[in-house]
């Protein structure tokens, strides 16, 4: 019996009516995990007042856009975004589903898959498409999705398939898909969904939401001057903020350093925090656990400070200096500042 | 008023302080250079139980699926204030996935019977999904609140909470029963010292059973009024297996498991061709006009 497959989707997820970085990714992931399969890419769009996201959603590469409106659905709550999801999934059966795994989607996905009965591999950092053969159950799978992630805490890498029901399922993480070019002027087909939400899906109520948006932007940085835990004290950090403003650059940070509470998390770098590939990653002082490499390990340069010269950063960076950081920053800022 | 809470919690390798190679030769983990631990987050949801606890007064059930040495972590919970503690344990559990453990979980939240709150850790450190507590929601019919950071007001139908969302919290309010995930946001208190002293006698059946047979003691009546002694202590860990809970079997393990591991490898270093630069203003100096030259410093 051959059944036509199909779509990939894509959870848009926005606040404000912003589209989040991670989702238009996951767009130009799944345009290219669809052309693979010869199927569609769509898109799932909730909230309230975003229609004027969908143009953004077509020249990302979505050829449709599910869109539902509700004031229930803004702000985010888990409910009404699992119920309508979950309707959307029973009436169109995507083949792919794609959530970024942000706090939203980590807390959305798995409330839908338990619902689906459907696999769920969460924090991807990779997805292809190839065949399965499981041979515990000797069935054989084609074009699964491979479901690609590191796991007990980044020491090994395992790829995952879903062998139950469609939708396959993943959240993956942030920065690690690569954005393409919109193309202006692309087109696509608006669905517009009327949600069917009872007050069953109303009874998590917000009473007080505060947000700011964050003032690091990591991802997009091109240069980033990371501290660790060799750093010794939150006065001294401000020898990392030194160097990156020298240079142009973000101030990036070690979980230690995070954890020792001498820079804001949003400043982590690694596999709590975010996944970064800047032309110039500058790690002071950091010791290079599995866990931070594997944020920072595809920086297209590298260069690292510390005072351990078997320490596993040096595994990954081009450049080594074996060296105190409280010598070596002013150095650098120094000669940066004289040849510029 | 008083409420009964349960809090599910893992037993995990101690990802982040890994004592050897985390894989074998044959590519399997290795758990002994893995020692086990009681995974962190789940340490900050008993904790806001027992502090729940003391506020509001409920009773603190611990609850884990595991192998038959997990009693170790409800142990562990006992000691620093938990008033129960049950093990589901079982061959038919080995191997699940999260969808098939949030099942079996949920089969052992029905057991323990009436509850008011679940609260577990947000995320265990050997899978990092994130995924159980959401799922387990799900399965038990229950709103979830995740994130949890503190619990602002408790009464008898409604909880309301302050929670971390992507750049800021929310403090959401939520009908009861419901489930909690927590992060790291207490600190969680240590094993107390008089409970220490009684409850390290607890146990489980099994673990009494091998006490006896170590002992070379076959009485089995001795061992059925030693149960019943331990039970009359508050001593006896609930033993539960998947039969006990009325699980579906066709959903526990690796049969209730949709996702399958396909391949599994040890995560090598990519050797890079490494500079070595002199920690001196010679090296430092030809290092930037380095990077200025090749356009990557501008």
């Amino acid at each position: 019996m051959s059944e036509k497959i199909g779509n990939v989707w894509i959870f848009i997820e926005q606040e404000g009516g912003k589209i989040a970085d991670v989702s238009l990714e996951l767009v130009c992931k799944g345009k290219e995990l669809a052309t693979r399969l010869g199927v569609k890419t769509e898109a799932v769009l909730l909230g309230n007042k975003i229609s004027h996201c969908v143009e953004t959603l077509y020249q990302y590469g979505c050829d449709t856009v599910f869109m539902a409106e509700d004031k229930l659905l803004e702000p985010f709550t888990v409910l009404p975004f699992a119920k309508v999801i979950m309707d959307l999934i029973k009436e169109h059966k995507p083949n792919i589903l794609l959530f970024g795994a942000t706090h939203k989607g980590r807390e959305l996905a798995p409330r839908v898959a338990s619902e689906k009965l459907a696999g769920l591999t969460a924090d991807c950092t990779s997805l292809q498409i190839d065949d399965f053969d499981d041979k515990v159950n000797k069935k054989s799978y084609k074009n699964k999705l491979m479901q690609i992630r590191p796991a007990f805490g980044g020491n090994i890498i395992a790829t995952i398939v879903n062998t139950w029901d469609d939708p396959q399922m993943v959240t993956v993480r942030e920065g690690v898909m690569k954005m393409d070019e919109p193309v202006e002027g692309r087109k696509g087909e608006l669905v517009k969904i009327k949600p069917v939400l009872t007050k069953d899906e109303a009874i998590i109520k917000v009473i007080e939401r505060i947000r700011e948006e964050k003032d690091v932007n990591l991802k997009g940085a091109q240069i980033i001057v990371a501290g660790g835990y060799g750093v010794g004290s939150k006065n001294n950090f401000k020898l990392i903020c030194d160097l990156a403003e020298a240079l142009g650059g973000e101030v990036g940070a070690s979980r230690a350093a995070v954890d020792a509470g001498w820079i804001d998390h949003d400043h982590q770098v690694g596999q709590t925090g975010v996944t970064v590939r800047p032309k110039l990653y500058i790690a002071c002082g950091i010791s290079g656990s599995i866990q931070h490499r594997a944020g920072m390990d595809d920086s297209k340069k590298i260069i690292a400070i510390n005072t351990d010269p078997d320490a596993p950063i040096f595994a990954v960076s081009h450049y080594s200096i074996v060296g105190d950081l409280n010598d070596v920053i002013p150095k650098m800022i120094k000669a940066y500042k004289s040849k510029v | 008023m008083s409420h009964t809470i349960i809090v599910f919690v893992k037993q995990v390798p101690d990802t982040q302080n890994i004592t050897g190679e985390a894989m074998k030769a044959d590519g399997t983990v290795n758990r002994a250079a893995l020692p086990a631990i009681f995974n962190p987050e789940d340490l900050n949801a008993l904790e806001l139980a027992l502090q729940l606890k003391e506020k509001y007064g409920a009773k603190v059930v611990v609850g884990t699926m595991g192998p038959p040495n997990a009693a170790e972590v409800l142990r562990d919970a006992l000691c620093r204030g938990a008033d129960e503690a049950v093990l589901l344990t079982d061959r038919a559990f080995a191997g699940a996935d999260t969808l098939a453990t949030s099942y079996a979980l949920s089969c052992c939240a029905k057991k323990i019977g009436k509850f008011d709150l679940i609260l577990c850790g947000r995320q265990a450190i050997d899978g990092d999904t994130a995924q159980v507590g959401p799922q387990l929601a799900e399965k038990l019919a229950l709103p979830q609140v995740s994130y949890v950071e503190e619990v602002l007001d408790l009464d008898n139908n409604k909880i309301r909470a302050r929670r971390s969302i992507d750049g800021g919290y929310e403090i959401l309010e939520s009908s009861l029963p419901a489930l909690l995930t927590v992060v790291d946001a207490n600190e969680p208190r240590p094993k107390g010292v008089k409970r220490i002293m009684k409850y390290k006698k607890a146990m489980t059946r099994s673990e009494l059973a091998t006490a006896h047979a170590n002992a070379n003691y076959t009485d089995a009546e001795a061992l059925v009024e030693e149960e019943e002694n331990l039970k009359s202590k508050s001593l006896l860990i609930n033993e539960w297996t998947a039969t006990d809970v009325g699980a579906d079997l066709e959903r526990t393990g690796l049969a209730g498991s949709p996702t399958k591991v396909k391949k599994i490898e040890s995560v090598i270093l990519t050797a890079t061709d490494s500079k070595k630069v002199e920690p001196n203003e010679q090296g430092v100096n030809n290092l930037i006009h380095e990077l200025i030259e090749d356009h990557t410093l501008g």
